[in-house]
């Protein structure tokens, strides 16, 4: 559970970085090395940290993907009549190893590390991959002359050629601080640093992991870390950013916020930090909330600045957003703090003046984002529950201000804490006063700048008057000749500590236990449970000096056990707690289930004929709803609608779903028996909470029975009920089986069909359109399965999401039934809207179009009018978590601004500007957040683009379960120890290419395929249970001009989709070439391929033409697979409109099949072998088409086309 | 692994085959036959008899037919117990079906409860429910519920729906996470040998040292002559008619084997002598 949360960070008062997770109950100390550190600042892939040497340290958090660099160098040669291609090049030639352009020499030799935490993958090697294509010539490509265009093939008028060699280098410093290289030039050497800050983010994903890291030197000048990103986690140099005056402290939030303090005590914000300029342009200053107290600190978000003035009182500033990153005022919020910080979702974390206990903002929501109290996080240290502490606590103590100190007084104090080296210790604190720095309205900068001081490591002290001083140093001294004993002793001499470095001793001279105690007087809440103070009070408080939220997601779902002490008791009591784990073993347990069977068996068996004594009537349930009139003109009619439930004589249920409606004043009804209802699905329409309702029929025709509710929480009722009556009669009960058929809408929504056995057979499948679907709660984008009952999900976030074995969630929530296994889910998505322009001669680009032309705002179509103001979420489920911000991402690319341009609408945009374009346009996009509940656990940390499970028949011996996955950045992994019990499987195995992948599937017999992003496909050889990842990639020519997409590999049949929709099988698989000959054009019209553990085939076709109409994302069957013809004859259209994803690869059950399957699979190979030479020039192959009528209308009844 | 949630279900269609004759001294039209029936052993026994009532006022005047009530070999059947604990009381280690009297006359006022309408039932019920809740969450959770989920709680008893009563009822049984149980234990105890009707007093789920009390503690705390009797004999600790172990913990119990009104009803009945 700990590897699934996120993490809090924190300094205590000695430098020791300890992290809390989300969901654990403990700060468990940073082990990693013996450094201390002053300030730390994280993010959720790494922290960095400014350490007592005031050295920058980054620790990068370890992952099963490692960060790897492609370094690439090229070889140059040209054709000489004498010894042909050769290493001597024509004096106006390029080196012969230069860089793409010919105009860097480049040699081997010139590449080094960058730092010494790096290291060499392997030696250097030739890329044979040319634009998606294997050039099976060493990697040479051939061109006329250098430069030029290059081509795979040698031509009579080849004169030059060149390849590419690439190497790999691996940063190796993870889970570990790796100190940030010093500038080599002394001139360029900043002084030392004071204060950083990580963030920025959300404010470009390119290139990825990219962050903006600021900090600020002890002279108070502000730098920004360069080309710190995902495969540099080092950055590459400090570059100085000017600033009005001296600064202090900086923050900076995820998104384009940033602030700072200065020396004065004004704030200013950085203005005009961008994707083109993520440094920003300029300062503003803001002036602190009140003039006689400074602000000393400040800390940022997204939509919130939260800031400390120097009396410790806490600020919020209102009004702040993107547009204006200053904001308006200042509020005064309740409470006093050393510091404060602001983490992911604008979640606030902050340091008391009173007791240095880390506190939690509770209540920060969108709606409400000042929160509502502060509540204290109170959970103790993993490290209390072994140590004492205390007699590390103040050896540590006298390293905390510098660490010239540290090692006298490290050495002193290990040598039984000499009374006279610690005495040393605080009369210098008390002598040292820095005359510029002795103003008493500074008192409470101390605790930062204290750390921060290299010139003097005492300066906290400044501000402390001799006297103050005095008595603390004196009771410094007292406990420690004492130190040996007990807890109780050494506790007073930490807290006095306290007092020295809060300089509150004056104002609250009794700082006491007590204390602790009224901490919960801050919050609105009791903070400290019944029974618990008398522990809490024995426990040693930690006392902390620094906290950072930027790698800490706190949001709705968050049960948080922060706010509990949990010592040894507390925790036996809860792991004992009846409804987990340890209970279901139990005896008693296990007794109650045999004697209630018993029961049943003693009190019923012999009475089953007698009469119920409380018969199961008729159970109605009607309302009003609105019906989608099936004929023109179309339009939404109220109806009243009854659901009437009865027994029949065989004890079954059934019921009939009425629809009772007038046409021309004569009242009517139609009548639906949810027997016969295949699935009901909720249609994505903002206006309207509706659904529609399937039977074989309508399917047939492309038209559902369309229905829709005043609210979604009536719509909701309405289809859990509708679909529990439909499961009753339909005698479905529990989770659906290993075989099931999982499919995916194009709104996320999940569902699931047992198929039959005669789904699948040979001579009269079971028509697809009679399969039942039934809902399960969630949200993903795609599903994949294996006949084991293993069942990954992947989510637009892409968080990858695996099975619980339950059923139910979602709306079915209400419901009793199978609430076990069902979790929390949620999802992010965007929504896109254009915003499109006209040239014209007068003010060139505007909003004014002409008035034949689109919407200004729009939607990809130009058809709707999308603006951002009238723009709302998919449905009222999904609620924005952003501001509408540009998208670059778009295909085609974008100017810097984002903008596409075109002759005209529409038309192909693409990324520059030319002279023949009149018309442009840009995507923006806003991320909304969907919160609803399945059966579905996180499978953390790494966000997956693609998966895919070994299909297995149910026989199958092995113990672990083969799984490969593409994660969101394109890395190919395969997954290990997945087992029944255990379906999340343990960790991942990264496995090495030299571009980034799209599409993976295993098939039977570990045959892995895999889809690059260049289109082009990979075979990976010899992957077996005993090598999980195999040995090599070997490259798959993909069909003639065509860039592949998707790929998904049967028990032996390869299916793969390209960009332009077609499906291809490949030919001439054999054991001994597994590879394959060549690939078979099957269909067009395909979005999307499954290939099942019995080769069958089903697909998501792009468009299905109904009787009535025509449905977008169907869900079709080939017909007439059979082993001897792979490919099939012809499709079988199944439920449609809207559907993305089907996976089929669970399904092994067909019975005629799998006897004769050895037999059969030699066979296939034998004809395959025969085929494969004469296929390339058969022009008869088994080719189907999905065609459609490109002119019909948009389709009304689809989920959304 | 069997799941928690077949608890339920097995707690909830439990039944208890019944024969149910007429009392010889109900002066009849014509000879009544007995009349067989399965009773919920959660519900009660005058929300379920409405079909006994009517196949006895077939053969009796109309007149004659005031209030029914019920009696097992002499001893007047309490409507307000739920039917499992009256059976598990009185009848639990004799033959089945169980013979239950029906009686029209002589209501015997010192014994019983009126039950005029289903509404008495009802209001019984739900006064139980909010007992309990009060016991459990200080009344919040049942506090916060709106009317409708009331009803449908007393509608999915009376109408034998499991899912529809469990769909409300879950939230009853739900504690806040940073507890290890409910506040107090909603339980009555019933010992047969004694006079006293039932013993019903607070009871935390969890001990003063953090561990889970058990059916044994229990026991142990509230009623100690049920497990160490003086005079030897043994007692058997019933609830809906099987026998958990002493170390089931309480919260468990009460979280799975509860009645519909939220209480555990516990017997204690003497060990049959063979």
């Amino acid at each position: 559970m700990a590897s699934s949360g996120s993490l809090l960070w924190a300094v205590d008062i000695f430098g020791r970085v300890y992290t809390l997770s989300t969901t654990g109950q403990f700060w468990e100390l940073c082990k990693h090395g013996q450094l201390e550190f002053k300030r730390v600042s994280a993010v959720k892939q790494c922290c960095w940290g400014i350490a007592c040497d005031h050295q920058i340290h980054v620790y990068v958090h370890s992952s099963d993907v490692p960060i790897r660099y492609q370094e690439e160098t090229y070889e140059n040669q040209r054709w000489n009549p004498v010894i042909g291609f050769c290493e001597k090049l024509l004096p106006s030639d390029r080196w012969q190893w230069s860089d793409v352009s010919g105009l860097k020499h480049q040699k081997f030799e010139s590449f080094a590390l960058p730092s010494p935490h790096w290291e060499w993958e392997s030696d250097w090697y030739v890329d044979e991959n040319f634009g998606g294509d294997p050039t099976e010539k060493g990697g040479w490509t051939y061109a006329i002359d250098f430069p030029a265009t290059y081509t795979k093939d040698k031509r009579w008028n080849s004169c030059v050629r060149r390849r590419r060699w690439i190497r790999y280098r691996r940063y190796k410093s993870r889970d570990a601080w790796a100190k940030i290289p010093s500038e080599e030039d002394p001139k360029q050497l900043p002084d030392p640093f004071s204060d950083l800050s990580v963030g920025g983010w959300e404010i470009t994903d390119e290139p990825a992991g990219r962050l903006s890291v600021w900090a600020v030197s002890l002279q108070g000048k502000v730098w920004y870390r360069e080309n710190v990103c995902h495969h540099n986690p080092e950055g590459s140099s400090w570059s100085l950013i000017s600033t009005p005056g001296e600064v202090v402290q900086i923050s900076c939030g995820q998104y384009d916020l940033l602030w700072a303090t200065l020396w004065e005590g004004q704030a200013i914000v950085r203005e005009g930090i961008d994707r083109n300029n993520p440094q920003g342009v300029s300062w503003t200053v803001v002036q602190p909330p009140v003039p006689e107290n400074g602000i000393s600190h400040v800390s940022v978000g997204v939509n919130v600045v939260w800031a400390v003035t120097k009396d410790g009182k806490v600020w919020f500033r209102r009004g702040v957003n993107s547009h204006n990153p200053c904001g308006t005022s200042w509020i005064e919020m309740v409470g006093e703090m050393m510091m404060v910080n602001v983490g992911l979702n604008d979640q606030v974390w902050g340091i008391s003046c009173e007791d240095r206990a880390v506190y939690f903002r509770q209540g920060v929501t969108p709606s409400e984002l000042s929160g509502k109290a502060w509540k204290a996080i109170i959970c103790s240290r993993d490290t209390d529950r072994s140590q004492t502490g205390s007699s590390t606590s103040l050896l540590s103590a006298g390293c905390f201000f510098t660490d010239d100190i540290k090692e006298q007084s490290n050495s002193f104090l290990r040598s039984n804490g000499d009374p006279l080296s610690d005495a040393e210790m605080p009369l210098a604190i008390a002598s040292s006063c820095l005359p510029g720095l002795a103003d008493g309205d500074d008192r409470h900068d101390e605790a930062s700048q204290a750390a921060n001081s290299d010139v003097n490591p005492v300066a906290d002290t400044a501000s402390t008057t001799p006297e103050e001083a005095g008595p603390a140093s004196d009771q410094r001294l007292t406990p420690v000749p004492e130190k040996p004993s007990s807890d109780q002793d050494s506790r007073p001499a930490e807290l006095q500590w306290t007092n020295i470095d809060l300089k509150e001793a004056g104002k609250t001279p009794a700082l006491s236990v007590s204390a602790f105690a009224e901490t919960s007087s801050l919050s609105s809440f009791g903070t400290l449970p019944l029974g618990m103070e008398d522990r809490y009070g024995a426990d040693e408080h930690p006392v902390w000096a620094w906290v950072s939220g930027g790698g800490c997601l706190v949001d709705s779902l968050s049960s948080l056990k922060w706010f509990m002490v949990h010592s040894g008791l507390a925790s036996s009591g809860q792991s004992l707690c009846p409804s987990i784990t340890p209970a279901q073993t139990a005896v008693w347990r296990k007794q109650i289930f045999q004697q209630l069977a018993e029961r049943t068996r003693r009190e019923l068996e012999n009475f089953r004929h007698y009469e119920q004594a409380v018969e199961q009537s008729v159970w109605v349930k009607t309302g009003t709803l609105q019906w989608w009139r099936s004929w023109k003109p179309y339009k939404w009619i109220d109806v009243r609608v009854a659901l009437e439930q009865f027994t029949g004589n065989d004890g079954t249920r059934d019921s009939i779903l009425f629809i009772y409606y007038v046409q021309l004043e004569e009242k009517k009804y139609l009548h639906v028996f949810l027997n016969e209802v295949t699935i009901l699905v909720e249609i994505l329409n903002e206006a309207k909470h509706s659904f529609a309702l399937y039977t074989p029929e309508t399917t047939k025709q492309r038209w559902p029975i369309r229905l829709a509710a005043a609210t979604e929480q009536e719509m909701h009722d309405w289809l859990a009920l509708l679909s529990m009556s439909c499961c009753e009669s339909r005698r479905i009960q529990g989770p659906p089986s290993h075989q099931a058929i999982w499919s995916v809408t194009c709104k996320g929504d999940l569902f699931v069909s047992e198929p039959t056995p005669d789904l699948e057979a040979a001579a009269h499948p079971m028509p697809c359109d009679q399969m039942f679907w039934q809902q399960i709660g969630g949200h993903l984008r795609l599903i994949e399965s294996n006949s084991r009952g293993i069942v990954w999900g992947v989510g637009y976030d892409h968080t990858a999401w695996v099975y619980t074995g339950g059923y139910g969630g979602g709306f079915f929530s209400g419901l009793a039934n199978g609430a076990d296994n069902i979790y929390a889910q949620s999802d992010v998505k965007n929504v896109y809207i254009y915003e499109n322009q006209r040239w014209n001669p007068v003010t060139g680009y505007s909003s004014r179009g002409l008035p034949t032309d689109r919407y200004m705002w729009s939607d990809a179509s130009g058809l709707q009018e999308c603006t951002k103001a009238n723009t709302k979420p998919p449905s009222p489920q999904w609620l924005w978590v952003s501001d509408w911000s540009i998208d670059f991402s778009v295909s085609g690319g974008t100017d810097r601004e984002g903008w596409q341009y075109a002759a005209d609408f529409p038309a192909s945009y693409h990324g520059q500007k030319t002279m023949k374009d009149f018309v442009r346009r840009r995507r923006w996009a806003r991320k909304c957040k969907i919160v609803t509940s399945g059966p579905w656990l996180e499978v953390p940390p790494i966000a997956l683009w693609d998966v895919s499970i070994i299909p297995e028949l149910p026989t199958a011996k092995e113990e672990c379960v083969a799984l490969w996955a593409i994660s969101d950045k394109g890395d190919v992994l395969c997954r290990l120890n997945i087992t029944r019990q255990n379906p999340a499987g343990s960790s991942w195995l990264h496995v090495g290419t030299d571009q980034p992948f799209i599409s993976v599937s295993i098939g039977g017999f570990h045959q892995v395929w895999a889809v690059a992003r260049d289109g082009s496909a990979f075979y990976r050889g010899s992957v077996s249970p005993k090598k999980p990842e195999g040995d090599c990639w070997y490259h798959i020519r993909s069909p003639p001009k065509q860039k592949l997409k998707q790929v998904s590999v049967g028990r032996t049949a390869v299916f793969a989709v390209d960009k332009n929709g077609n499906l291809w099988y490949r030919q001439g698989i054999t054991p001994n070439y597994p590879q394959g000959s060549s690939w078979d054009h099957i269909s067009n019209n395909v979005r999307k391929v499954s290939v099942g553990p019995l080769d069958q085939v089903w697909v998501i076709a792009d468009k299905v033409q109904g009787s009535h109409s025509l449905s977008c994302g169907t869900v079709c069957h080939r017909t007439g697979v059979q082993p001897m013809e792979p490919k099939g004859q012809s499709w079988d259209y199944g439920i449609g409109g809207g559907w993305e994803h089907v996976t089929v690869r669970g399904n092994a059950t067909e019975i005629a099949k799998r006897a004769s399957w050895e037999a059969t699979v030699e066979h296939l190979v034998e004809s395959n072998n025969s085929e494969a030479g004469e296929s390339e020039g058969r022009g008869d192959s088994p080719q189907s088409t999905l065609f459609v009528d490109e002119d019909h209308s948009l389709d009304r009844n689809a989920v959304q086309c | 692994m069997t799941d928690d949630k077949d608890v339920l279900r097995k707690v909830w269609f439990g039944r208890i085959p019944t024969c149910f004759t007429l009392y010889q001294d109900e002066i009849t039209e014509r000879e009544a036959e007995p009349y067989y029936l399965l009773l919920p052993r959660i519900s009660y026994l005058t929300l379920v008899t409405d079909k006994v009532k009517k196949h006895f006022q077939k053969v009796m005047k109309q007149e004659d037919v005031v209030e029914i009530w019920f009696e097992y070999e002499g001893m007047p059947l309490k409507w307000h117990y739920p039917i499992g604990l009256l059976f598990d009381l009185h009848a639990s280690n004799t033959a089945l079906p169980w013979n239950i009297t029906v009686h029209f006359k002589n209501f015997p006022e010192k014994d019983l409860l009126h039950c005029p309408s289903k509404d008495v039932i009802e209001s019984h019920f739900m006064s139980s429910i909010k007992e309990a809740d009060a016991l459990k969450h200080k009344s919040q959770v049942i506090n916060e519920m709106q009317k409708k989920d009331h009803k449908q709680l007393w509608m999915g008893l009376q109408n034998d729906k499991f899912d529809q009563f469990w769909a409300i009822n879950k939230k009853l049984m739900e504690y806040p996470p940073e507890d290890s149980g409910f506040r107090y234990i909603p339980f009555r105890i019933y010992h047969t040998t004694t006079e006293q009707p039932f013993i019903q007093k607070l009871f935390r789920p969890i001990a003063a040292d953090g561990q889970l009390n058990t059916l044994g503690d229990l026991l142990k705390e509230v009623c100690p002559a049920a497990i160490n009797s003086e005079d030897g004999e043994k007692n058997q600790v019933v609830i809906h008619g099987i026998e958990p172990m002493l170390e089931t913990p309480v919260q468990w119990l009460s979280e799975h084997m509860s009645y519909p009104d939220n209480f555990l009803h516990i017997g204690i009945l003497p060990q049959p002598a063979d």
